[in-house]
């Protein structure tokens, strides 16, 4: 879990007061029958940004997708893209293209046909769609495959089409609705890199949606965190990492260690958390939002715990604990540790030595620790 | 293992050889043979107990002359050319009745689709004889449809559409149906409906998208529907006797007569042999398109 470093040139559109969005969704709800998808969310994407929708199954990312497709209404609200109104738009006047789950190539016709469906439904003239499709081809590499039919290439070949076709009409906004899910894991890693170039070289806006948060981290410039129809957090992705707003959300992406117990705030915006009868408090920075003496909750990444055979004496955050389990990674090892009361606590360290023989071992008594900015304290 | 696998294999060969090589050397035969007044109607015929010279006299006594006969009336020809049309103008028809219905069926709610398949196979249920009698009801002068556009004031005189080939093309139509919209029905069913949202979505209509997409996707069903149409009504008897009446020339009617009226088994057998090596081309199309398709699935 490493979270993406973005070049030097820092791209953040989304924290200049002047810059108007590409994108708003302006209390957007969404209703089918009964069921609320989308509950009134407002959301701003900016120009050549890669945006990632990203939570569990039925949290509503793919409906929020499909609205800027043009393939549902919302029941509420406004979606403007550009500064234009997109009520009653339908999905063939956007200037927006989708890269479909299931790809959605056209079976009858070749690679070269499916790229070029969309430029000859548009009013570029015909000599100029060959040089297109010979771009789009160049670019996702499908040279050598342009006279074969979908069936007759493999599943990333496949994907690579989708791409090509949709970035084909060279659309304001390219939706991409899990795109890799098909993909074996290796493939899929080399995808996103590859979808990452892409979308520097053409400069288009990407929506991404995923339920995978790594996925999200590789490529987005900024993640918005989804539940029950509801936008929770957006961030860039080692904000969402480092400073999750709420349980949820550091719940969700990536490991973590929770601790429940009461806060009690400090100066420099650090709070303490009381969480177990006679045991030290743990000191950690306060999050947002956080109520003295409110019911809250302490998070900590498990790479941010160290794990010791003896007591350290310069940290202000130690407990001392028995190894439950250790799961051997490869490249890190993951400590499972029992504290006092039965919780369990998670601590990683990497393997930057080879292993012959492992510093600790199962029941080996041990202590953890973790500086006093380490963790957050959350409300709830 | 072996003899179990040849004796699985053999099993429908044995069935086409009895149930269709057989019987088609009979008629192949019977083409081959003269009328004559007797039972059976036709000579010659293989006398075994002569032996060797039997043999000889039983090929010296067959040839083409019928064949060579059907090409002299005029009667022949022009009876096949009117079968093929018939059957391609109504193929045509029973395509364009076929579509939509299969197209509406694939489109409807899944909880519905069972109860529409049924409608649709529900009239094989009846006799396929009363049914083509029922039509006689509806489409004679004093008929409910004579009635009914009477009543509404739309004509004032009863149309005469029995016995008439307008009558043949809506029996035709109305049996061969359900041939038309299965496969049609097959082929929509299973095709992935984002891929009429990625039409949208790269620029078409909801009309063009339909040509662009769908109507190419449901082609090889479309194929199979009208062989499957088409092969059948070439040698239709029962439909164009009973509401074509005289006017219209079919092969199957003329065929009929051959064998019951003239009692001219040689001549009718010839008819029919003719009448199966016109329907091979079609065959060999059908099952041509049938194997692409399951390459195309596979």
């Amino acid at each position: 879990m490493k979270p993406a470093v973005k070049p030097a040139a820092v791209f953040a559109p989304w924290e200049d007061e002047n810059e108007t969005p590409l994108i708003r969704f302006d209390g957007v709800t969404k209703r089918f029958g009964d069921f609320t998808a989308i509950d009134n969310v407002d959301l701003s994407i900016h120009r050549k940004e890669f945006y990632a929708l990203l939570g569990p199954s039925g949290c509503g990312k793919t409906t929020l997708m499909r609205m800027l497709a043009g393939f549902e209404a919302p029941s509420e609200g406004t979606i403007t893209i550009g500064g234009q109104d997109m009520k009653g738009i339908p999905p063939n006047r956007r200037e927006v293209n989708m890269m479909f789950q299931s790809y959605a190539l056209f079976p009858h016709l070749s690679v070269w046909d499916n790229i070029a469906f969309g430029l000859r439904r548009s009013d570029m003239p015909k000599d100029q769609i060959g040089e297109r499709v010979k771009e789009m081809l160049r670019l996702t590499r499908l040279e050598q495959f342009a006279r074969r039919k979908p069936h007759q290439i493999s599943g990333g070949q496949r994907q690579r089409v989708a791409l090509a076709r949709a970035l084909a009409k060279a659309p304001k906004l390219l939706l991409l609705d899990e795109p890799l899910g098909a993909l074996d894991a290796k493939l899929r890693q080399d995808t996103q890199f590859e979808l990452m170039d892409i979308q520097e070289k053409t400069e288009t806006t990407f929506v991404i949606v995923t339920h995978d948060q790594e996925e999200a981290m590789t490529v987005a410039s900024r993640v918005a965190v989804m539940d029950n129809g509801k936008v929770i957090q957006v961030d860039t992705p080692p904000r969402i990492y480092e400073n999750p707003k709420s349980v949820y959300v550091a719940d969700f992406i990536g490991d973590v260690n929770l601790i429940e117990g009461r806060a009690t705030l400090k100066d420099a915006g650090l709070a303490s958390l009381t969480w177990a009868e006679g045991a030290p408090e743990i000191i950690a920075t306060a999050g947002e939002g956080l109520v003295n003496g409110a019911k809250a909750t302490f998070a900590v990444r498990p790479e941010k715990v160290a794990i010791s055979a003896e007591r350290p004496d310069d940290r202000n955050n130690v407990v001392h604990g028995r190894i439950h389990d250790i799961a051997y990674l490869g490249n890190l090892s993951t400590y499972h540790v029992e504290i006092a009361g039965g919780q369990i606590i998670k601590a990683q360290t990497a393997n930057n030595r080879r292993l012959s023989r492992r510093s600790f071992t199962w029941e080996d008594e041990v202590w953890l620790s973790w500086t006093d900015t380490a963790g957050l304290v959350l409300a709830g | 293992m072996n003899l179990a696998r040849r004796t699985l294999i053999g099993i429908p060969y044995l069935w086409l050889l009895l149930l269709f090589l057989v019987p088609f050397g009979i008629i192949l035969k019977i083409s081959l043979s003269d009328v004559t007044l007797a039972i059976p109607p036709y000579t010659p015929t293989l006398d075994l107990t002569e032996g060797w010279s039997g043999i000889r006299a039983f090929l010296r006594g067959l040839d083409w002359e019928n064949y060579v006969f059907l090409t002299e009336d005029d009667l022949y020809w022009k009876a096949y050319l009117s079968s093929l049309k018939i059957a391609l103008i109504s193929t045509f028809f029973t395509l364009c009745v076929g579509y939509p219905i299969a197209y509406g069926m694939a489109r409807a709610a899944p909880e519905w689709r069972p109860t529409l398949m049924m409608l649709v196979i529900l009239p094989f249920w009846t006799s396929f004889l009363i049914r083509v009698y029922a039509w006689i009801g509806i489409l004679s002068s004093e008929g409910y449809l004579n009635q009914f556009l009477q009543w509404i004031g739309l004509i004032s005189e009863p149309l005469q559409i029995m016995n008439t080939p307008t009558a043949v093309y809506i029996g035709i139509v109305y049996t061969y149906l359900p041939f038309m919209i299965l496969p049609i029905y097959a082929t929509l069913d299973r095709m992935d409906e984002s891929l009429l949202e990625a039409a949208e979505d790269l620029g078409c209509s909801r009309l063009s998208a339909f040509w662009m997409v769908t109507f190419p996707l449901s082609r090889s069903g479309i194929i199979a529907g009208c062989f499957l149409v088409f092969i059948p009504a070439i040698g239709e008897f029962v439909i164009p006797s009973l509401l074509g009446g005289s006017s219209t020339l079919m092969i199957g009617k003329v065929l009929w007569e051959e064998f019951f009226s003239n009692r001219d088994w040689p001549v009718a057998s010839a008819v029919a042999i003719i009448l199966l090596l016109i329907l091979v081309i079609p065959i060999i199309l059908f099952q041509k398109n049938q194997e692409k398709e399951q390459e195309a699935d596979a």
